[in-house]
């Protein structure tokens, strides 16, 4: 298992040499959208709109923040959980999406377009909002701000700690972490 | 008969909401000194330093826990010689409704559950009510969290599925959406009642402390038998391997019909935000 300090946006290289278990610091711009900015985004193409940022090599962290307190960046912004998104994730990586901060378990579909399209699945800590929140040093948010927490955010993040629970191989730290310590006490 | 004024009602969960989002209680914590010391994976136990590390930059009271503030639950038990001057409802409501304002917290209430359009105040919160003895209110408040709940399932069992059906389910239940419900968990489970009263009761275990067993010694037997089940799961904290994947099994139970074995899993995350209060 390597650590890696890494720099948005990613490429194929970069996502290439990821496997899971690895750690890596991830530092640069993400984009902060969850369940409902990921239909409007979608909705949207469909219409015929552009997606309101540059997918190229982008990094999307799943995050519904808490409101920041006066004078503050952000308030707790720890991961949601990712399956409610596996219906939309194949599109964004065929847009050009290349990573994806979250927790929990995907489907075979995204597993099988993040092995296509060379995409690494990043697992956060889930709850540990007010640890995240240290990292993240910029956020604005750039589309769809009726939708509250779950709008769609620029973040800048420095050192956000990660662990790579899916690379472009098929790997799942979910099912490997489990078999691994299943029957153990 | 007392008499207290709605107003006092509405401060008392205006307070709660506020302070269970920053602070989780000493129970939960030393629930996760033990789970620390117990996991044997090298992951695992970061992990459990990250949520511990959380634990103290919450309590400082700038940034809440989670940022899933949760969805507020209130048991609400009501002795017979007491009375609210005003309306209960709307006072726990009110309470709810600043505690979530002031304190800084997400609003991730919707108010269809289709439309999905944000209330934009937390509200409505769901409460429980019972009528006891005596002349105090008791308002057990929880904050839950949106990922572990969509976790929970429940079941209506046969009778003949007995006590190792119950215990398969739970088990089953840990073993499907575990991973995802940001472990360590606190399962309530709840057995017996009906259709709508197991889930209630699953809820109140889910929201009574970690280190509080059931007072009958045949639950609270089967309370430790489960938990050492799941964690043989290998799931682990946050689902990437590990022995400790619940921290603990929380069982309520009630009578049932001759026909039924209702039994449902609440399950809670690690963000296990309870509290009680005593008016």
């Amino acid at each position: 298992m390597a650590e890696y300090k890494i720099q948005t946006p990613l490429t194929a290289e970069v996502v290439k040499k990821l496997k899971i278990g690895d750690k890596v610091l991830l530092s640069g711009v993400i984009y902060g959208a969850r369940d409902a900015a990921h239909k409007r985004i979608l909705d949207g193409l469909a219409k015929g709109e552009k997606v309101p940022f540059d997918v190229e090599g982008s990094v999307i962290y799943y995050v519904g923040p808490s409101p920041a307190r006066p004078g503050k960046v952000i308030g707790a912004a720890g991961p949601t959980t990712a399956y409610r998104m596996d219906a939309y994730a194949p599109k964004m990586m065929e847009l050009g999406m290349r990573g994806m901060i979250a927790k929990g378990k995907r489907n075979d579909a995204v597993k099988d377009a993040m092995k296509k399209h060379f995409v690494a699945y990043f697992g956060a800590t889930g709850g540990a909002g007010a640890l995240i929140n240290k990292c993240i040093k910029k956020a604005e948010v750039v589309a769809y701000e009726d939708l509250g927490p779950e709008a769609l955010r620029r973040m800048e993040v420095s050192d956000f700690p990660l662990v790579v629970v899916g690379d472009c191989y098929g790997g799942d730290l979910y099912a490997e972490g489990r078999k691994q310590w299943e029957g153990k006490s | 008969m007392r008499v207290i004024e709605a107003a006092k009602v509405t401060e008392a969960v205006r307070a709660l909401a506020m302070e269970k989002a920053y602070k989780l209680s000493g129970d939960v914590l030393r629930a996760f000194d033990e789970g620390e010391k117990k996991e044997k994976s090298e992951t695992g136990k970061e992990i459990f330093r990250q949520i511990k590390e959380n634990a103290e930059i919450a309590a400082q009271g700038e940034v809440p826990y989670c940022q899933d503030c949760g969805m507020a639950v209130i048991f609400a038990e009501i002795g017979k010689d007491l009375r609210v001057d005003g309306n209960l409802e709307a006072a726990i409501q009110e309470g709810v409704r600043r505690g979530y304002t002031e304190g800084y917290l997400r609003k991730s209430v919707l108010g269809d559950p289709l439309r999905r359009k944000n209330t934009g105040d937390n509200t409505p919160a769901v409460i429980h009510y019972s009528i006891g003895e005596g002349d105090k209110l008791k308002l057990t408040f929880g904050a839950k969290g949106g990922g572990s709940e969509n976790m929970s399932r429940l079941a209506m069992l046969k009778p003949s599925d007995g006590e190792e059906g119950v215990k398969n389910f739970v088990v089953e239940t840990v073993s499907i959406g575990g991973a995802n419900a940001c472990p360590p968990l606190v399962l309530g489970v709840g057995i017996g009642g009906n259709f709508e009263k197991v889930a209630e009761i699953a809820k109140k275990a889910a929201l009574r402390s970690p280190d509080k067993r059931n007072p009958d010694p045949y639950y609270a037997a089967m309370e430790e038998e489960l938990k050492a089940r799941c964690n043989k799961l290998g799931i682990g904290p946050m689902g990437l391997g590990g022995v400790v994947t619940v921290l603990a099994v929380n069982i309520e139970v009630f009578p049932c019909h001759l026909v039924a074995l209702p039994v449902a899993v609440n399950v809670n995350c690690h963000a296990d935000r309870h509290g009680e209060i005593v008016l």
